[in-house]
């Protein structure tokens, strides 16, 4: 196949330059390619050709959730929000805390054949934080890293000996950051937006802490951490002093952290209710400036697909979580690249290359001899956020009726168009 | 009213709070002088849904609703079954089935009654919401307070106590803001929560600071489980350090006028001397309460009337 008449995003830069994809690889690129006999063209004039979409940090909820989402649901929204790839974290029902659920999850994800489906195995065994999980197992299996997702492990031994034993198979830990007897129940970020709902609030330190346990044992151990979803101003400056000094920690935030603050709760909007929650305007603009200076090295969608049943519900007992896989592009590129904070290719870069490198999986660059995975998109369409087109089963979003650019026109994966807009 | 439900005194405005306060004083007026068979509501229904405890609030909007010739139901719903129970959408739809006018409803947590009011077409009377607000508490605090001052305007109120866990310290800064009071606050740091002073709160760093000058004081009921929650040391610490006694009384405004919602922990938020005092109106908060209620009631349901 051969993709022509785009602007394609090829590391640092954006040119001109017509694709050939053969096997499922990218075959040549080059200023202009001349179609072979019966081959087939995707005219993209007016589009821009992006390396895939990898989105390290999503919620599939299968098995167990499937009420939620499956991997199919899941892998429909994934490739219609551009992204050939997804991590998917472990908290489903059974844990995926073993080489059977792993595997499952891995198996599943190759059955539906839309995008690459890589598990994420769980660090203790039920995510209870007692004991290791089987991480060789789960390595064996397919797991790409590993999480404690939805929760840190409180004991900071078993913490430490989970980061060491992982290394031993290659593996990451992910870890997402929260002093559980910090937050004590608070559901909103706690504030001025707290005071006014009286909804119980949490405060940055609850992540902060655990931001700064986890960059200790990275830095007393030498063991490379990522830090899931932040969404602080002062655990982005954590990471920042800690990278300083040559800490090897990398960091992730999510769409909702640079596009809102906590003034979306104030109407109880159970859709803005988030773990980590929603903070104060000088997070946002720290995470942004985060992103701008390299601190936060990519952005997840942290996808936390829910059915309206856990939402429909007072704000105390609704779930956590936005359905968010198909607004991340576009959030990403209408708050970032056209305000001017990053430019395109580094966007890309975050939403790509970045966690291909920071979980070591194929992908993330437009280069001969990688494979096809290729996300192709029209940034001058504006569009508005309507859930009830959203593929994905979770039609929870607090970005309704947002009006956002950048559409994706094409998914392929491997070489095959697996959406088309 | 403008609005279907009364769910707190942020989204009123200081007309609206002016016209439920006036119409509430001529209630009291009647009741007082014995006239509690009133037929503005006959024929209409009010279910009391309560997810928490409360003789007084309950008390206060059933007798509210049979003196303007309502018929009444209560419900009790256990606050562990809220989990497990039916959910809030769907208690809502049940009794709009039953073609239900006004739904009184408490609730454990923060803007259930807004769920609620959003759900069913009856309309919903907030009766405290988590540590949101108690609207119709702040309205018979204001009641009281305009009957003994003519006006709410350049008064000054002191709100002494639990104020992080208080729907009422809230409602009433809204409302007696709105009227051109000022609402000065203090409370140990732990039990003050962020954001009041952008709310037009004066956060007060003593109860010296707080109760000098002011022309009421209103104490907030302190309960055990902050102290459990390591809050503070223990109530007599509480007490000692943070109560309003009769020397810390005597620095406000001779006459100054002592509030509190109810019920009282004598000893630790206010002594018993500032409690039975002379200028304490804590008994006539009581009828102000059925008053304020029987207003609000009356002029949610007006428009259908007429």
């Amino acid at each position: 196949m051969l993709i022509s008449n785009a602007t394609l995003v090829c590391g640092n830069r954006e040119k001109r330059a017509d694709l050939r994809i053969e096997n499922g690889k990218i075959a040549s690129i080059a200023p202009r390619l001349v179609p072979r006999k019966n081959e087939p063209v995707l005219d993209c004039a007016g589009y821009t050709v992006l390396p895939g979409l990898i989105d390290m940090h999503v919620h599939l909820r299968e098995p167990g959730f499937e009420k939620k989402e499956t991997i199919e649901s899941g892998a429909r929204a994934a490739v219609a929000g551009g992204f050939t790839a997804v991590c998917c974290m472990p908290n489903t029902k059974p844990v995926a805390d073993n080489k059977v659920v792993v595997s499952y999850i891995k198996h599943r994800g190759e059955e539906v054949g839309l995008c690459k489906v890589y598990p994420i195995g769980a660090i203790t065994e039920g995510q209870k934080g007692e004991t290791l999980a089987s991480i060789g197992g789960m390595k064996a299996a397919g797991a790409v890293a590993l999480s404690e997702d939805g929760k840190s492990v409180e004991n900071s031994k078993l913490m430490a000996n989970a980061m060491l034993y992982a290394s031993d198979f290659g593996l990451k830990c992910l870890c997402h950051c929260e002093d559980r007897a910090l937050v004590d129940g608070g559901v909103v970020n706690e504030g001025y937006y707290s005071t006014l709902t009286g909804l119980k609030g949490s405060i940055r330190a609850a992540e902060d802490i655990l931001i700064a346990r986890e960059i200790c044992l990275s830095e007393s151990l030498n063991i490379p951490v990522h830090i899931c979803h932040v969404s602080t101003f002062s655990g982005v400056q954590l990471i920042r002093e800690a990278k300083k000094r040559g800490v090897n920690v990398t960091a992730e935030t999510c769409p909702h952290y640079f596009t809102l603050t906590d003034a979306a709760i104030s109407s109880f909007d159970t859709n803005a209710k988030v773990n980590p929650p929603l903070r104060e305007e000088k997070d946002r603009l720290a995470v942004i400036e985060g992103l701008r200076d390299g601190t936060l090295d990519c952005i997840a969608s942290d996808h936390a697909p829910h059915h309206e049943d856990d939402k429909n519900v007072e704000f105390d007992l609704a779930a956590f979580g936005i359905s968010g896989l198909e607004t991340s592009f576009a959030l990403s590129y209408t708050a970032l690249v056209r305000s001017g904070a990053l430019t395109l290719p580094a966007l890309v870069g975050k939403m790509s290359a970045r966690p291909a490198e920071i979980l070591g999986l194929a992908g993330g660059k437009l280069e001969v001899g990688a494979p096809a995975d290729i996300t192709v998109v029209d940034l001058a369409e504006k569009w508005t956020v309507d859930p009830s087109k959203f593929l994905s089963k979770g039609k929870n979003t607090p970005f309704r009726g947002m009006e956002v650019y950048g559409s994706v026109k094409y998914t392929l994966v491997d070489g095959e168009i697996k959406f088309c807009g | 009213m403008k609005h279907k439900d009364l769910l707190g005194l942020y989204t009123l405005e200081a007309e609206e709070i002016g016209e439920i306060l006036s119409l509430a004083a001529k209630m009291k007026a009647l009741v007082r002088a014995g006239q509690k068979s009133l037929d503005s509501l006959k024929g209409r229904s009010a279910v009391t849904l309560f997810y928490e405890n409360s003789t007084r609030t309950r008390t206060s909007f059933e007798f509210a609703a049979k003196f303007l010739g309502a018929s009444t139901v209560n419900i009790s719903v256990a606050t562990s079954s809220v989990q497990k129970g039916e959910t809030l959408v769907d208690t809502g739809k049940t009794l709009d089935a039953m073609h239900t006018d006004f739904i009184v409803m408490r609730h454990p947590m923060g803007g259930a009654p807004t769920l609620l009011g959003k759900t069913v077409k009856a309309h919903v009377i907030n009766a405290g919401d988590g540590m949101n607000e108690h609207p119709t508490q702040a309205l018979l605090d204001m009641l009281s307070m305009l009957e003994a001052w003519g006006t709410l305007e350049g008064k000054t109120v002191a709100i002494l106590g639990d104020i992080r866990h208080s729907r009422v310290a809230k409602s009433n800064l809204y409302g007696l803001t709105k009227m051109g009071a000022t609402v000065r606050m203090f409370a140990p740091r732990t039990l003050m929560p962020a954001g009041l002073d952008c709310m037009g709160a004066k956060i007060c760093r003593s109860r010296e600071e707080a109760v000098e000058g002011a022309d009421a004081v209103m104490g907030l009921r302190i309960q055990l489980e902050r102290q459990k929650a390591g809050n503070f040391p223990s109530l007599g610490e509480y007490a000692k350090y943070y109560g309003v006694n009769e020397d810390i009384l005597r620095l406000a405004k001779e006459g100054a006028l002592v509030l509190h919602p109810g019920p009282v922990n004598r000893g630790v938020e206010l002594t018993s001397g500032v409690i039975d005092g002379e200028t304490s109106v804590i008994t006539d908060q009581v009828l102000s309460g059925v008053a304020v209620r029987m207003a609000v009631l009356q002029l949610l349901g007006e428009e259908e009337i007429c």
